[in-house]
């Protein structure tokens, strides 16, 4: 068989099943939270649901939510039940499920009261010193941050708070009214907050990794490991609307960083 | 069921078998060859088709019981069997001679494929079980040929309670206590129902799934109190162990495992033995600002009383989060040991196995109560084989460390010091995140985890289901919750050195040594029952039910069940006057959510770290309750 007769035929294999996938695409299922600003909200408001809309309509494919808690044996119980197609703000390169290019990268930030000026510029700022920490937990642990605050002798001062649904705020709440000095946060859910209200000082950490431990993430779609066709067909929504998702992320006031396209990504290739 | 006030019965002198020749250590091995190749060559196995010979693995020694135990209806009111824990049954008509014609009497499907870790519970004729979430407790007619259903009761729990739920979503048994049964649900609920005819008496909210709080352990009733701990020291919680009216549900006391002393009911009774746990308020001081407050210490595992004494006894898990190095100091009071008055909830002693735990070792496991010679002297002693992989020999009345030898392959401790009470921590072996740490034995689940042991009087012996694994802590890898990014270390366990996941031990809590061990390719995670017919039952992760000898280790009987096994077996009396041995199959659990949770075993990190050891199970989820009695 000659290698342009076998072009051929995939060419025209291809434009068969595109044209009947153009027939009948069937609607996206995106899993979302409920209850879990800034992120994802029943509502459709959260940063994610808008985005997930918009990829959705890139793709030609209507956006339907599967609401869903996204807690612990989520992915165990739900995605690998095929309960939905997508799941949004997945960590890229996450070996759990496939996933997209990086839509964004944010970072954990510290949060001081801006009057107090004490935004510390790094792990091993002396103005940590003394201080009442707040870091969010999550699942066993407390968030990636606390191990460079630790090597830094800060580990008795660290308090841990709730990261979920209705608790979420909870920390930020804290260094407002003055229960903890400061804390460190992931970048998207303290810029929702501290866009909303006055008094809050957010400074990105430093050093971005430590020890091999990174504090910036760079955020991708996550879709089943089979679905390799919609994971490039997202690929493409997301560099052809980056405009778009910058708009979007920028109206709930996500810190962002340049996003990297290197192989790097998260630590590791995708 | 068994008040301090009914008779005692006596089991000194109940050991014909017992010979000489198996009291002395080096002879007790040549003693076992010796009956392992007659009991071969009288083809009493014919049913065996994969006999496992045991292998003569110490210097322990044989020593009937010189203690009492409570007396035995051949009734099974409650997962332990007695408040002993001795989970003994003193039932002959199976023994070692005809146990090759056991049969399957009778089967039950709980309708439900999770991990079944349930004790069947017998009283009045009727077999009482509890199947895994959703937690439909069923009654069946034991005086009706194949037990039929008589009634079941649908607790109706959340859903969202799957999620919560670490290690499947498991359900350790009922317990029967004045014409009630009580149970507890995943979502967090303690239930009474009414023994006859299944009907509600009363329903109390106790654990909250919105905070990671789920209920897996089987309750206790002890003077009319229901004793009900929570689950999920993994994420962030505050354990507790709360006694609960029978009558009417009300919340009698509740006793926290961390914060004020108030809040522990530590007061002026309280005398632990060891200095390191003496002083005001070590449940807030021994932790970082505030960090008790989501420190863990839960309580699952199965609840000990001494009517003489009275006090009570239950272990708590292990600290929260994971990570040891963001709580700096001992985190009192997890991963370790309570004596409590159970009408008052009054805090007696407490001893910590795992100060400042690094490994998720809970203390959570089993606390076998006898009465043992300790250096020439009678002591009231508890046995505990803990999940950091001694078996701690203490005095129940004070809180003393007699003996804590190991009987699992240990690179992570060097041993306990009885001065001290201290754990002796090899600090190479320490995780520090983002660090590889290598050869970490035992792992996270420690060298035995829930799976309850049992105690012959007549042998004298504990028979200690447990594993034998190491684990590799490597890498970091990105992951993600609610929208929350970050790294987390894997986790990847493997067996220890020879091979085999899992072993039983006919263990001589005297000596402190075992006198002979079984060992199986996966870890055994069921319990074990003793019987008067000198049997051990228990079963294999593969599916295999086994009646062991227990002098020798020998395996007399097996069968295949439909899946693989880690519940607890149970001995009863039918009322046709036989002797029934009752045990689910269903695999799941921790290492078996690889199977019931249809988890991706090419993940080596797949159920926390159990995706490598496990990858080859070739067990089908199942939920089957099998009864088995002689033709």
């Amino acid at each position: 068989m000659s290698s342009r007769f076998l072009n051929a035929l995939v060419l025209g294999l291809t434009i068969a099943s595109s044209a009947m996938a153009q027939q009948a695409k069937p609607p996206l299922r995106i899993c979302a939270d409920a209850d879990n600003a800034p992120y994802s909200v029943r509502d459709g408001s959260g940063f994610d649901n808008r985005i997930a809309r918009l990829l959705a309509r890139e793709i030609g494919r209507k956006p339907v939510f599967v609401w869903a808690r996204e807690r612990r044996g989520f992915i165990r119980e739900q995605f690998n039940k095929n309960a939905c197609d997508v799941l949004m703000g997945v960590p890229a390169g996450m070996r759990s499920v496939l996933t997209t290019e990086p839509y964004y990268r944010s970072t954990y930030v510290f949060v001081t009261r801006a009057q107090d000026r004490l935004q510390p510029v790094s792990f091993s700022d002396p103005k940590l010193n003394h201080r009442r920490i707040g870091l969010q937990i999550l699942e066993e642990d407390l968030s990636p941050p606390s191990l460079p605050l630790i090597r830094n002798g800060h580990a008795g001062q660290l308090v841990g708070f709730e990261s979920f649904g209705t608790h979420a705020t909870d920390i930020l709440r804290a260094v407002q009214n003055r229960k903890i000095d400061m804390a460190v946060v992931w970048g998207p859910l303290a810029g929702f907050y501290a866009g909303r209200s006055s008094g809050l000082a957010l400074t990105p950490v430093a050093p971005q990794v430590d020890s091999g431990i990174p504090f910036t993430f760079a955020l991708a779609v996550g879709v089943h490991k089979s679905d390799s066709r919609l994971q490039q067909d997202l690929d493409r929504a997301i560099e052809a609307r980056q405009a778009d998702i910058r708009r979007i992320l920028a109206s709930d006031h996500v810190p962002l960083l340049p996003l990297d396209r290197s192989p790097q990504g998260n630590g590791g290739p995708r | 069921m068994c008040r301090a006030d009914e008779p005692e019965r006596k089991v000194k002198d109940v050991s014909p078998i017992l010979t000489p020749a198996t009291t002395h250590g080096a002879r007790t091995v040549a003693a076992l060859l010796i009956t392992a190749g007659l009991l071969a060559a009288c083809g009493c196995r014919k049913q065996t088709q994969e006999v496992h010979s045991p292998q003569p693995a110490g210097t322990g020694s044989m020593h009937p019981y010189g203690g009492t135990l409570e007396s035995d209806d051949g009734q099974w009111v409650r997962a332990t069997k007695d408040y002993a824990n001795t989970r003994y049954s003193t039932l002959d008509q199976i023994n070692q001679s005809n146990v090759g014609q056991l049969k399957l009497a009778w089967t039950f499907s709980t309708g439900t494929t999770r991990g079944q870790e349930a004790a069947p519970i017998v009283a009045n004729n009727t077999m009482y079980i509890v199947a895994p979430w959703p937690n439909t407790l069923f009654a069946l007619d034991l005086t009706k040929p194949g037990g039929p259903l008589k009634w079941k009761y649908d607790p109706h729990p959340s859903p969202a309670s799957k999620g919560e739920a670490c290690c499947d979503w498991v359900n350790r048994g009922a317990v029967f206590d004045s014409g009630r049964i009580f149970f507890n649900t995943l979502d967090g609920y303690t239930v009474a129902v009414d023994a006859n005819d299944g009907h509600q008496i009363w329903k109390t909210h106790l654990a909250d799934i919105t905070k990671g709080e789920t209920i897996t352990m089987a309750p206790s009733v002890i003077h009319g109190k229901v004793m009900v701990g929570d689950s999920g020291g993994e994420f962030g919680v505050r354990g507790w162990l709360a006694a609960l009216d029978a009558g009417s549900g009300k919340v009698v006391w509740q006793a926290y495992n961390t914060g004020p002393d108030k809040d522990v009911l530590i007061g002026p009774r309280f005398k632990p033995f060891y200095k390191s746990d003496q002083g005001v308020d070590l449940g807030v001081k021994t932790w970082p600002p505030d960090a008790w407050k989501i420190g863990g210490g839960s309580v699952w595992g199965f609840v000990a009383y001494d009517p003489a004494l009275n006090l009570m006894y239950y272990g708590t898990s292990n600290p929260g989060p994971w990570n040891p190095e963001v709580r700096p100091g001992d985190n009192k009071w997890t991963a370790g040991v309570w004596a409590r008055d159970p009408d008052t909830g009054e805090a007696v002693w407490f001893y910590q196995m795992s100060p400042h735990d690094l490994y998720d070792w809970d203390g959570v496991n089993e606390n076998i109560l006898l009465d043992l010679p300790v250096n020439g002297q009678q002591r009231k002693v508890m046995i505990r084989p803990d999940r950091n992989g001694y078996v701690y020999v203490i005095d129940r009345a004070t809180g003393q460390v007699l003996s804590a030898n190991p009987y699992a392959y240990i690179t992570t401790t060097r041993g306990v010091d009885l001065q001290t009470g201290q754990l002796q921590h090899i600090a190479e072996k320490a995780p520090k995140t983002g660090q590889e740490v290598r050869n970490v034995c035992p792992p996270a689940p420690g060298a035995k985890d829930w799976q309850p042991s049992s105690f012959s009087p007549r042998t004298g012996l504990v028979y200690i289901p447990h594993e034998q694994l190491c684990m590799d802590v490597e890498g970091v890898q990105a992951n993600y919750i609610a929208g929350t990014p970050y790294v987390g270390a894997i986790d990847r366990f493997y067996p220890a050195p020879g091979g085999n996941m899992g072993e039983l031990d006919g263990w001589d809590p005297i000596a402190g040594k075992p006198v002979w061990k079984i060992t199986d390719k996966y870890p055994m995670w069921s319990g074990t029952v003793a019987t008067a017919g000198d049997l051990v039952f228990f079963g294999t992760m593969d599916g295999w039910f086994k009646a062991a000898d227990a002098r020798t280790g020998n395996i007399l009987w097996q069968f295949k069940t439909g899946s693989g096994i880690i519940g607890q077996p149970v001995s009863y009396k039918g009322p046709d006057g036989k002797q029934y041995i009752a045990i689910l199959s269903g695999v799941g659990g921790w290492p078996g959510a690889i199977v019931a949770g249809n988890l991706d075993a090419r993940d080596d990190t797949a159920a926390n770290g159990w995706g490598s050891a496990m990858r080859d199970l070739k067990s089908a989820a199942g939920g089957t309750l099998y009864v088995f009695s002689l033709p």
